[in-house]
Order: C-alpha cells, then sequence, then structure tokens
C-alpha cells in the first residue's frame, strides 16, 4: 500500500506568532517553523500500519517555500517516512487553500497513492477544509476529523465524534483521511532514524513539473485587510488576604454578570 | 417558477438523522440575513419539508429549499455536497453559508472544490462593501483580525459557532422542495451511529456566555467539581486547559485553546491555569477574565482583568457562596 502523509510547517504555537500587516502573510522568520503536530500524528498512523504490514510505503509530501522546509520535513523521514516530496515555487507565494489543493491534488497523482492521510486542522491557517478538497478533487471517497482509525488491504475505517453525534464508518481505498488529536501521540526519531534520513529521497518539484500553470481567473480567497488586535493589559491583581472570593463576587456583580437564577 | 433576489446568501444548516434542525440554524441564517436575503438549505428525510420550512422561516429565512432524501440518515457528506450544488444552480447566491462544524465544514470544502469557487474558513462575521461579500477572521487566537472576499464568483465561508449574535426577524414561510440529481462520487458508509447532544442542562462550551476553565492546578479530575461548581453557580459552560486534558482529569473536547475550542465569552474565569500562549490563544478575546492562581508568575494574570494570587480550594467555595447570597 502507498501512503501520503501531508505535512506541513507551522510557527511554533509556544511563540508568538505574526502576520505581516502589508500582505496579510504570516511573518515567517519571526518564529520557529515545526512540523505541525496534528500532521506528526497522521504520520503516525501511517507508520503503525506499516510495522503491520511491511509492503507499505510511506510518502510525505508538502507545499511550501524553499527556506526551513527540507530541514524541517527532514524530521518525517527520521521518524522513519520513505520519502518526501517538496513542492515549491514562487508563484505559490500567498496562495488560498484552492491553488493548494490543488497543487496538493497535483503532486499526490503524481506520487501515486492509495491512501491520503493529512491533519484534521493545522494550528495556524486551522481551515480544516484541505482533506475534503482533494476528497473532491480527486473524486475518490474521504473521512473527515477521524478519532480513531483502522486500515486494512481495501477498506480504512473509523469513528468520528462531531458536535452532535457519533460515527463510524468505512471507505473503500482509494480515499482521503484526516485524523484529529484523539489519536496517539508521534514517535520520536531514534538516532538511527536521524542518521539514517539523511539517506533518504527528497524530492523537490514545481509547478512546471506538476504541469500547473497558475489561471488568473479563476475564483481565489483573497485578503482585503489586515489589522492586529491592541494587546490586552493586565488589571487588577490581589493577593488572596481571606476574602479573595466575595471580592471576585463583588467584582461580578458591578459588571452585571451574576445573572438571575433561570426558570 | 420563483426568483430569487441578486443578494441572495444561501445557508446550509444541519438537521439531525430524524429530521430536527440543529442548534446553530438561527445563527447562520442572522448572520446571511444581516448582508442579503437568507435562503435556507437543508436534507432531511421524507415527509419534513413543511415543518422544517415553517421553523426556518420563524428564524428569518425568506426562502427555504427542502431536500429530502431517505439517504439523510446514512450518509456523511456527498448529499449535502450535492444539494448545495443543485441550490446554487438555482438560487445564482451572493455567498454560501455554513457552519464551521465538522459536516458543515466538509460540505463547504468539496461545495468550494467542485464549483471553483473561493473558500473562507471559520469566519467570525460577514458584512458587505460595494463590491460584495466580505469574511471576517480572528486569527492566530484572536491576535490579528482579518477580512477576506472573492476575487470572483460566490465566496463560500463557514461560520465559526457562536461567533455571532445577529438574530433575524421571522420571515413568512415559503418552502419549496429541491430536486437534486446525484453526484454518484464515492460515499463513506455509516456502520453505527448515535447522538451525543449533552444531556447537560450546561450550556455548550462553543458560544457559551460564561466559561469556567480548569487547569492543572485542580490536581485531579475529581477536583474539577470545583469548577463544575462555579460554572454552575453562574450559569456557565465547562472549559479546560491543555495540561489538565492531557493530565487526564476531563475529556479532550472540554479543552480551550490552540488545538482546542476558541471561546470568546462574556465572562472567563481561568482556575488553576497557568496561562501557556497556547490556552491564551483560545480565550484571550473574551471580554472580561478571571484568574486565580497561586503562582503570582502565572502569564495568565498579564492578560486577567482581575487576577487573585491564592488557593482556589480557598478562594472558590467563597466566591460560590458569594454569588449565591448575591442573587438571593
Amino acid at each position: 500500500m502507498k501512503i501520503i502523509v501531508l505535512m506541513k510547517e507551522v510557527p511554533d504555537t509556544y511563540g508568538e506568532r505574526t502576520l505581516d500587516l502589508e500582505t496579510g502573510l504570516l511573518n515567517r522568520s519571526a518564529s520557529e517553523p515545526v512540523l505541525d503536530e496534528i500532521t506528526e500524528r497522521a504520520l503516525e498512523v501511517a507508520l503503525s500500519h506499516r510495522e503491520k504490514d511491511a509492503n507499505t510505503e510511506v510518502v510525505l509530501l508538502t507545499v511550501g517555500p524553499a527556506g526551513t522546509l527540507p530541514a524541517t520535513l527532514r524530521k518525517g523521514l527520521a521518524m522513519g517516512a520513505d520519502r518526501a516530496v517538496h513542492v515549491q515555487d514562487p508563484a505559490l507565494l500567498g496562495a488560498d487553500l484552492s491553488l493548494t489543493a490543488q497543487v496538493i491534488a497535483a503532486a499526490a497523482k503524481h506520487i501515486g497513492f492509495d491512501l491520503v492521510i493529512a491533519g484534521n486542522a493545522s494550528t495556524d491557517g486551522g481551515g480544516g477544509a484541505l482533506p475534503s478538497m482533494l476528497t473532491e478533487l480527486f473524486g475518490v471517497a474521504g473521512l473527515a476529523s477521524l478519532s480513531t482509525v483502522a486500515i486494512d488491504e481495501l477498506t480504512v475505517s473509523g469513528s468520528c465524534n462531531t458536535e452532535f453525534d457519533s460515527y463510524e464508518a468505512s471507505i473503500d481505498l482509494p480515499g482521503v483521511i484526516s485524523v484529529t488529536e484523539a489519536l496517539p501521540d508521534a514517535r520520536f526519531p531514534n538516532f538511527k532514524g536521524i542518521m539514517a534520513a539523511k539517506k533518504k529521497p527528497f524530492e523537490t518539484l514545481d509547478l512546471a513539473q506538476l504541469g500547473i500553470v497558475i489561471d488568473q481567473e479563476t475564483a481565489r480567497s483573497i485578503v482585503i485587510s489586515a489589522a492586529q488586535r491592541p494587546a490586552r493589559n493586565a488589571g487588577i491583581r490581589i493577593e488572596d488576604a481571606g476574602d479573595a472570593g466575595d471580592q471576585i463576587a463583588e467584582f461580578l456583580a458591578q459588571n452585571q454578570l451574576i445573572k438571575g437564577r433561570s426558570a | 417558477m420563483i426568483g430569487y433576489p441578486a443578494n441572495s446568501i444561501l445557508v446550509l444548516v444541519e438537521v439531525s438523522p430524524s429530521g430536527q434542525l440543529r442548534s446553530g440554524a438561527a445563527e447562520l441564517i442572522g448572520a446571511a440575513a444581516s448582508v442579503g436575503s437568507a435562503v435556507a438549505l437543508a436534507l432531511a428525510p421524507t415527509g419534513n419539508a413543511e415543518r422544517l420550512g415553517t421553523e426556518l422561516a420563524a428564524l428569518g429565512a425568506a426562502q427555504v429549499l427542502i431536500s429530502e432524501t431517505e439517504e439523510h440518515a446514512s450518509s456523511v457528506v456527498v448529499p449535502a455536497v450535492d444539494a448545495l450544488a443543485a441550490a446554487a444552480a438555482v438560487v445564482a447566491p451572493e455567498a454560501v453559508l455554513t457552519a464551521n462544524s465538522i459536516r458543515g465544514r466538509d460540505a463547504a470544502a468539496r461545495f468550494a472544490a467542485r464549483s471553483g469557487s473561493a473558500l473562507a474558513l471559520d469566519a467570525v462575521g460577514i458584512s458587505r462593501d460595494e463590491e460584495g461579500i466580505i469574511a471576517h477572521h480572528s486569527v492566530y487566537g484572536g491576535a490579528y483580525l482579518v477580512d477576506s472576499a472573492a476575487s470572483t464568483g460566490a465566496l463560500v465561508i463557514t461560520l465559526r459557532q457562536g461567533s455571532s449574535d445577529l438574530r433575524s426577524e421571522a420571515q413568512p414561510s415559503n418552502v419549496q422542495q429541491l430536486p437534486v440529481a446525484a453526484s454518484g462520487a464515492p460515499e463513506a458508509t455509516i456502520t453505527a451511529y448515535r447522538e451525543t447532544a449533552a444531556a447537560s442542562s450546561r450550556p455548550e462550551l462553543r458560544g457559551a456566555d460564561i466559561v469556567v476553565s480548569g487547569g492543572r492546578g485542580l490536581g485531579s479530575g475529581e477536583n474539577f467539581s470545583l469548577v463544575e461548581g462555579l460554572a454552575d453557580a453562574l450559569g456557565g459552560a465547562i472549559g479546560a486547559s491543555r495540561a489538565a486534558v492531557d493530565a487526564g482529569y476531563v475529556a479532550q473536547t472540554m479543552q480551550v485553546g490552540q488545538t482546542g475550542v476558541t471561546v470568546a465569552p462574556q465572562l472567563y474565569i481561568a482556575l488553576g491555569i497557568s496561562g501557556a500562549i497556547q490556552h491564551r490563544a483560545g480565550m484571550q478575546t473574551s471580554k472580561t477574565i478571571i484568574a486565580i492562581n497561586k503562582d503570582p508568575d502565572a502569564p495568565i494574570f498579564d492578560i486577567a482583568d482581575f487576577g487573585v494570587v491564592g488557593d482556589i480550594f480557598t478562594v472558590v467555595p467563597q466566591l460560590v457562596a458569594a454569588i449565591e447570597a448575591k442573587r438571593g
């Protein structure tokens, strides 16, 4: 089985993340780039399956600028992926979801796959739509936001907890799934993996190699303004001298935050 | 043939397998009606069109389209995408709006990919300017406000649940059955199903006016009753920090923060939460923030309107008693 895992580089959420207010784009140099944790969990699903079915190839696929991504992606290879494909092209600066989905779809077809696994939503864009868009573009079956996953030769099944209900479902392969952080943590790369990663195949593709010409007439989502919300300031702070609970209640009452008991 | 106004906003509302409207329809229709004429679309089992039409008109839908299908209960998303495509073809909407729920997002994303429309996700509001519909986003935990629009065509928007309190006035009922041609796109097969709509009397975390959250400082799952007691005294929802979830005190669905739910209530009370950036990203746009923590250096105090350096196990019981006393 050939599994493509979609990887994404994001600014580390432990640091401040900033937008360029001129372009509305992420200020990549302002924060530490890391592999998005949810994409590492997606990779863990693929690697766990390969342990059961040695006849499985795990390919990492990412789209993003040249900069730090190749180094970031090495971590996925060190964890155990077989090879990596990185799509980069200056024309992709500021690409919206539609263009990104088009590019990933073309690259995935170039690689070939039985199953595509993605995280359900990244920590930076947080859209959570790309796996669904790919499902549609491929014309295959998909399952979004799975909190358990079972993969066999011909099908993938799993469970999904939505805001209102939960269900178990299965799809026939080929297909696309996205996984939530209910799935197990990713393994840490060990020393052997880190050494081996240096020799694993790493392919870089641009739009011409994928046969993509950006259509300027296509509908795109565009940023029309970006502004920074004023920073929040600290207010009152007290040390509890035995009456802090009463003081908070007084503060709540003054701000009309204690509602009458509802019937 | 009934015509549709040029400023139609097509709104996909969610319906349970038995044909009941899910919560959130009023918010979606209210947001749509604030910028145009709300055309509600629902999928439902056969025999529910008239009733749903009346209910959706009462929420402000100027026109209602119902796709009655027996596949509704057994399908995940494909019939909804097919119905959106069919509805968009007859309505020619200026924008398409769904909830940013798991199913709403799935349907919106697939419809956008199928129709080649621009997609704006997790909007916290919509408005219009002279060129059309604009989606407002709150990104990086509310640190930035970003507006987006479509370069051409209808913008497909998912609206964050609980982000908009606009509600529309009731409209006269105007319901039509929508014929939908099945696309035949491969679909998942549901093998087991259950409703999980909370039997809890507490409000849902998303969209709650008041949220009380607990962190590692609680020390155990049992001690979370302290959080519950304060939440119930205030009529609020319960949340948790990632540390509390990772420690196994509460379910992951309660996690507030970067990788959990983003909330912006009137009042947010953080109990025993240090306030790592990951947590703050999920709550820092709350109107009023109160924090109780025994560590005076906890970063949560940097954004708290009222901070108490103290022991939650003595301050919270006193606070609950004082709230009860004030309410009489």
